[in-house]
């Protein structure tokens, strides 16, 4: 009963923190965030508390239903918690990057006039990332899912008044929504083979052996239900994991406050959809179409949105890039079937991606909200501390062995490597290609922002000076566990152990059995990447960065203009905006405003509805010449018709 | 407690006589005494609709404060009132909205208001009559009635155009009646016997054996009468008209209310009626629906003026009622007994959040046009700077009517389209559409209304809402929230009846076998 | 001896000749007046021949209920006619035709 209370205090303290301080208009600014800050932390104390509770096996997993949503029959959907270790692990991530990024914004926002609002966002959206990781069914789950969205949604339009914002929220709700399309359709799919949407009875019959089902979508083509199901939900973290092609909304969602940049787009709830396929990993399993299907749109996503950081120049925007490959990874990981490799990957991405922005963040407050990189230029003078907690952040990401990002992404790679689906080999090549690209963009963004020549205008170098501990408080919270975090984990984590009951995987697909094999103290992990491409590829990034953005800036230009071409595309984004506006949501506008003109305007009013109308008047109008108005004619044609009458009558009587 | 009490004829004639008071006795002059006694009219009914919840015992299917006395001996034709799970959350949805379009008219209407409210207390009564009625007669007097302080409404208080959008109201309505008697008169002569004369109670009707071809032809008098009403495409083209010209308070009964008589018929007697009719049409049907979901919902997005654009998405929600409806058939032919319910409890829960939600947006917009006296999007713009207050309500309102989880506009359109993947991948999947097409048009007139920077002066002028229009969107946005979250104790009161429903009257109705008594 | 068709045949008269009248004439109001009370004296006359040859005193009874009701109408006719005459400055009928299509 204990553990109950405290599981509903981490969720409901949350959200009564962000109902008091967004409804209570007049609330001080001081309060906002003391009620916010407190209710987040207890959560994560208490979170931090569960999780370690579950890994170390002290409690049991804990499946129950708070209340009955709806009852049909047999068939009934609850709203209730799941915890075992993976949504442990999830809660202790969220709740600390959540109380992180709340303890910054006092110091990021200090000037907003929105201030409370602000703060109940974020606290909403703690609750409802933890409804979504806490969820023990479908329903609860989509819940949260579209939660999250609604919240990221008023956030990326936090500022509403810039044209800007008011559309990157529009679209990121609208690109999220159609992947919540095929998120629907999974979890209908769900139902039709199962019966029922709660995790664990479904888990139950995968595992006792199911029919599957066919779907017919023609008269003579069935679909495997399963796969269907599958896809569908993976569409559904398409959406909100930004996969190619869904992912065109991450990068305009930067348009938000960067502290949700950090909390929403990077650490958290991007990951939703990363989580959600490694939690439904005992589904996933029994496809291998899926599969091969994640794979290739995580290689795609590594790959592709990598050579897109590498052209930005909005600070914001080359993190967010990276966001994008990095979460191709973690996707790779999820259809290579190392779904715990996936998590790991998400749980020590969340720590530096936070801290990478964050540190963005406080690079923007110094420069008095200037994001372009060409305005920057040897920082390391002024920001010492984020100039460190930035480098740590960055050599995380790019892998550098001993760091956190090394462990997950080398067992990524390696996973891949032993994976048996046919998609593998391209996604093989697609993540280590992405390694070079990594420590390219990660550098350039690096060398740009803290070394070079100083180029911002004097104005602004006359106040350029470290903010204060509010900030950079939680760059140094973050940079421990981007440090420490990978080393401490890994040995769980890959041997495997770290999700033993909570993730399944099937003898032929699993793909981290290689890894589990020839598993080594993290530290000879570290000293055995020298013999791996990997780590050379990640130098050779590095390397190049350097030589274009330090030593040779004349070679960036040059390469722009022998790629001409390719250079082109690139700066289009490979299209995919414009083929959305101008075609996408464009055609359906005037598809509606034909269908409207044309059919119910056209067709409908006009020529039926109106059209009668308009029969009956005409019609008429030539029959009222016959009225003429004299009281004779009228009398004439009486006396004619009962004459008539009267006749008929006669004529039948008579030939009766 | 009550049951010497005719709660359900309070429910009827209370209104209708506060409505009498008001023309007759306070009249034009005393305008401040006129609203009292109309709202407390109205608080009074709502209070007798949620007894009448509380007395109602939710355990039982079949009919509950029953009454009966003779009116026209001659046809036999009775008095007859009662409830079931079905009607009676209508009835309580009714006498709120009524209570609430009476608060939020309070200082909007300057023009002869005691007849403004004696007509909304008058059509309260009717409309509570509609679904508290057993006798088909009965049920069709109050059915007609009801369009004539609506007409009124739209007519007297309406926009530039009302005379135009009025008569294509009446007539449009009026025409589907038509058959709508001749169909009641034909079962009331073929439920009576010789002896003792025609019977119009319409749960002997749900009893009769009708033979295959005269339930097609009830069927399409029956469709022709409903589907206007609902309404279904391709006879909708009434509503945005309608709706764009009436007042606030007439288009948020109109949207709340009127549509789900529609549904209400198709649930009270096609489906018990001919349901072998309607088996054999319901891929008709679903199509229809289909296409009010799809097609309505690209039509949406090209609208310019928000009231039509509502006006287009609350037939489209409605789609989903209809699709819920008829879905049930070949759920239960495949033995899918739990699913055809779903169906079914999601239409009729679609039906009552639409009320909540449509109602609400069609406030919120009175609550613009009060201010600015547009309704087109491209007059406004930046709202939120001026608004802020009003701004979250009409957040709220807008991503339920995108069918958030959590507001109720989810809860219903979630349960068909879980209840029609059961049926075809297809249905769900066209019906899934409305999840991207509902948030675009919903959200991108609320980008384009509250977002931005003030666009003009008329916007800068603008003052938030006030304590009573607060009250109003407060106690909505609760209810959205409430049957959102936690939908369980509206299904509880309307499961029995469903069920039955399901049980009893959608097997064949070609010979008397398998069929209740 | 006057039969019953003799009576019969005046008041058929009597009818034509209003109905006639009705029809033929164009000019004047009053004279269509005229013409009304002289078909409901063709039916008086009818309603009294039979109620003579009937032996049945309840269409006497109807004459007189007709009576009254005719010096009513004409009473109101002549109202509507100088009430028209005011507005219209005359009863001419080929004038009054403002109910025409």
């Amino acid at each position: 009963m204990m553990i109950q209370n405290q599981l509903l205090a981490i969720v409901l303290l949350p959200l009564l923190a962000a109902l008091v301080v967004g409804l209570s208009g007049s609330l001080p600014r001081v309060w906002a965030h003391r009620l916010t800050v407190f209710a987040v932390a207890m959560s994560c104390i208490l979170s931090v508390d569960v999780a370690i509770d579950q890994l170390t096996d002290q409690a049991s997993p804990l499946n129950y239903n708070l209340y009955t949503w709806a009852q049909f029959g047999s068939f009934s959907m609850h709203v209730g918690f799941l915890i075992d270790d993976l949504t442990a692990t999830m809660m202790a991530v969220v709740t600390f990057v959540s109380l992180m990024v709340h303890i910054y914004t006092v110091g990021y926002m200090k000037t907003d006039p929105d201030y409370q609002r602000f703060f109940s966002y974020i606290s909403l959206f703690t609750f409802a990332m933890l409804t979504l990781v806490m969820s023990n069914n479908f329903m609860q789950l989509f819940f949260g899912w579209e939660a999250v969205g609604l919240v990221s949604y008023l956030l990326i339009g936090f500022w509403y008044k810039k044209p800007t914002a008011i559309f990157a929220n529009l679209k990121a709700f609208l690109v999220n929504r159609v992947g919540d399309f095929g998120f629907l359709l999974g979890i209908a799919g769900v139902y039709f083979v199962f019966g029922t949407l709660d995790y664990a009875e479904v888990f139950e019959q995968v595992n006792n052996g199911y029919t599957d089902l066919l779907i017919p979508i023609s008269d003579d083509i069935f679909w495997s239900a399963t796969t269907f199901l599958c896809i569908g939900l993976f569409i559904g973290a398409m959406g909100k994991s930004a996969q190619v092609p869904l992912h065109v909304w991450l990068p305009d969602s930067m348009e938000g406050p960067t502290p949700i940049s950090a909390l929403i787009h990077a650490a958290t709830m991007v990951t939703a959809g990363v989580f959600m396929v490694a939690r439904m990993s005992p589904l996933f399993e029994q496809s291998e179409i899926a599969l091969n299907f994640i794979l290739i749109i995580g290689g795609t996503t590594a790959l592709f949105m990598g050579f897109l950081g590498v052209i930005q120049n909005d600070i914001k925007r080359v993190i967010a890039y990276s966001t994008l490959s990095q979460l191709g990874y973690m996707v790779v990981a999820l259809g290579a079937s190392a779904y715990s490799v996936a998590i790991f990957h998400l749980v020590t991405h969340a720590f530096f991606k936070a801290l990478l922005f964050l540190g963005a963040g406080s690079v923007i407050i110094a420069m008095h909200h200037e994001q372009d990189m060409r305005k920057m230029g040897n920082l390391k003078k002024y920001l010492p501390i984020t100039y460190v907690t930035m480098l740590i952040g960055t050599l995380a990401l790019i892998g550098t062995p001993l760091f956190s990002g090394f462990y997950s992404k080398d067992a990524i790679i390696e996973s891949v490597q032993f994976s048996q689906l046919w998609a593998s080999g391209y996604a093989y090549i697609c993540v280590l290609i992405g390694v070079f690209f990594t420590a390219l963009y990660s550098f350039r963004l690096f060398f740009m922002v803290f070394h070079t020549t100083e180029r911002m205008d004097d104005e602004t170098k006359s106040h350029l000076k470290e903010p204060s501990a509010v900030v950079w408080g939680p760059l140094i919270a973050l940079a421990i566990p981007s440090l420490f975090i990978g080393y401490l984990l890994a040995p769980s984590m890959l041997s495997g152990e770290y999700f033993d009951g909570s993730i399944q995987v099937t003898e032929q697909h699993n793909s981290i059995a290689g890894i589990v094999e020839h598993y080594q103290h993290p530290f000879s992990l570290a000293l055995g990447s020298v013999s791996h491409w990997p780590l050379w590829l990640a130098i050779a990034g590095v390397f190049t960065a350097y030589m274009v953005v330090v030593k040779k800036p004349e070679l960036a230009t040059k390469a722009r203009k022998l790629l001409g071409p390719v250079n082109h595309i690139l700066e289009n984004n490979y299209y995919f905006d414009k083929i959305y506006i101008n075609y996408i949501s464009a055609g359906g506008v005037g598809l509606g405003h034909r269908f409207w003109k044309w059919i119910d305007v056209g067709i409908i009013d006009g020529i039926m509805v109106n059209g009668t109308a308009g029969l009956v008047a005409s019609i008429s109008a030539k029959v009222r010449h016959i009225q003429t108005g004299y009281l004779y004619h009228y009398v004439f044609v009486m006396v004619l018709g009962l004459l008539t009458l009267l006749g008929w009558l006669y004529w039948t009587a008579l030939n009766h | 407690m009550l049951n010497n009490i005719p709660i359900l004829s309070l429910l009827i004639w209370l209104p209708i006589i506060g409505a009498g008071i008001i023309v007759f006795g306070t009249g034009q002059k005393h305008k401040q005494a006129t609203q009292w006694i109309a709202l407390i009219t109205a608080m009074i009914t709502f209070i007798l609709s949620l007894i009448a919840l509380n007395e109602f015992d939710s355990s039982r299917y079949y009919l509950q404060f029953l009454e009966d006395k003779s009116w026209i001996d001659s046809l036999n034709i009775r008095y007859s009132l009662g409830v079931d799970g079905i009607s009676l959350p209508l009835i309580v949805l009714t006498s709120l909205m009524t209570m609430i379009v009476i608060i939020s008219s309070w200082n909007q209407v300057k023009l002869r208001v005691s007849h403004y409210l004696a007509a909304f207390l008058t059509m309260c009564g009717l409309m509570n009559g509609v679904f508290a009625s057993t006798d088909a007669i009965l049920f069709y007097v109050m059915w007609e009635a009801m369009l004539v302080p609506m007409f009124l409404i739209i007519g007297i208080w309406g926009g530039p155009n009302r005379i135009y959008a009025t008569l294509k109201f009446f007539i449009y309505t009026f025409f589907g009646s038509v058959f709508l008697l001749i169909a009641l008169i034909y079962l009331g002569i073929q439920a009576g016997s010789e002896a003792s004369g025609a019977n119009f109670n319409i749960f002997d009707m749900h009893s009769l054996v009708i033979d295959a071809d005269t339930q097609k032809l009830l069927f399409f008098a029956f469709l022709i009468a409903f589907a206007i009403k609902v309404p279904m495409w391709p006879v909708h083209t009434w509503l945005p008209d309608a709706h764009v010209q009436a007042p606030t308070g007439g288009s948020v009964i109109l949207a709340a209310i009127m549509l789900k008589m529609g549904t209400y018929g198709f649930l009270r007697f096609m489906l018990p009626i001919v349901p072998d009719a309607s088996f054999e049409m319901a891929n008709f049907m679903i199509v229809l629906s289909l296409v009010a979901v799809a097609y309505i919902g690209f039509v949406a997005l090209a609208q310019t003026d928000m009231k039509k654009l509502i006006a287009y998405s609350s037939i489209a929600h409605m789609g989903f009622v209809t699709l819920g409806l008829f879905i049930s058939f070949s759920l239960v032919a495949n033995n899918h007994v739990e699913a055809a319910v779903m169906g079914i409890q999601g239409a009729l829960i679609q039906m009552i959040s639409h009320g909540f939600i449509s109602g609400a947006l069609f406030l919120c917009i009175g609550i613009l046009y009060e201010r600015v006296h547009s309704r087109e999007i491209g007059d406004y713009g930046g709202v939120v700077n001026v608004m802020p207050k009003f701004a979250m309500y009409f957040m709220l309102f807008s991503m339920a009517n995108a069918g958030l989880p959590g507001t109720s506009g989810f809860v219903g359109e979630f349960m068909v389209i879980l209840a029609s993947f059961q049926v075809s991948f297809w249905i769900a999947a066209i019906a899934g559409l409305t999840l991207i097409l509902a948030a675009a048009y919903t959200l991108w007139m609320y980008k384009r209304v509250m977002f931005g920077d003030i666009s003009n002066d008329k916007v800068s002028a603008m003052e938030d809402i006030d304590l009573r229009e607060k009250i109003v969107l407060v106690s909505l946005a609760l209810l959205v929230l409430l049957f959102g979250l936690w939908p369980a104790p509206l299904l509880d009161v309307m499961q029995p009846s469903v069920q039955h429903l399901i049980d009893c009257n959608l097997v064949s109705k070609l010979s008397a076998e398998g069929m209740c008594s | 001896m006057i039969g019953l068709s003799d009576y019969l045949l005046l008041s058929a008269i009597l009818f034509s000749i209003s109905v006639a009248g009705i029809i033929i004439n164009r000019k004047n109001v009053i004279t269509l007046l005229m013409c009304i009370e002289l078909m409901l004296l063709a039916v008086n006359t009818n309603f009294i021949a039979f109620s003579h040859f009937l032996h049945d005193t309840t269409g006497q009874v109807f004459v007189f209920f007709i009576l009254t009701v005719a010096a009513a109408e004409a009473a109101i006719g002549l109202a509507i006619i100088v009430v028209l005459f005011r507005n219209k400055a005359t009863i001419d009928v080929e004038q009054l035709n403002q109910l025409k299509g």
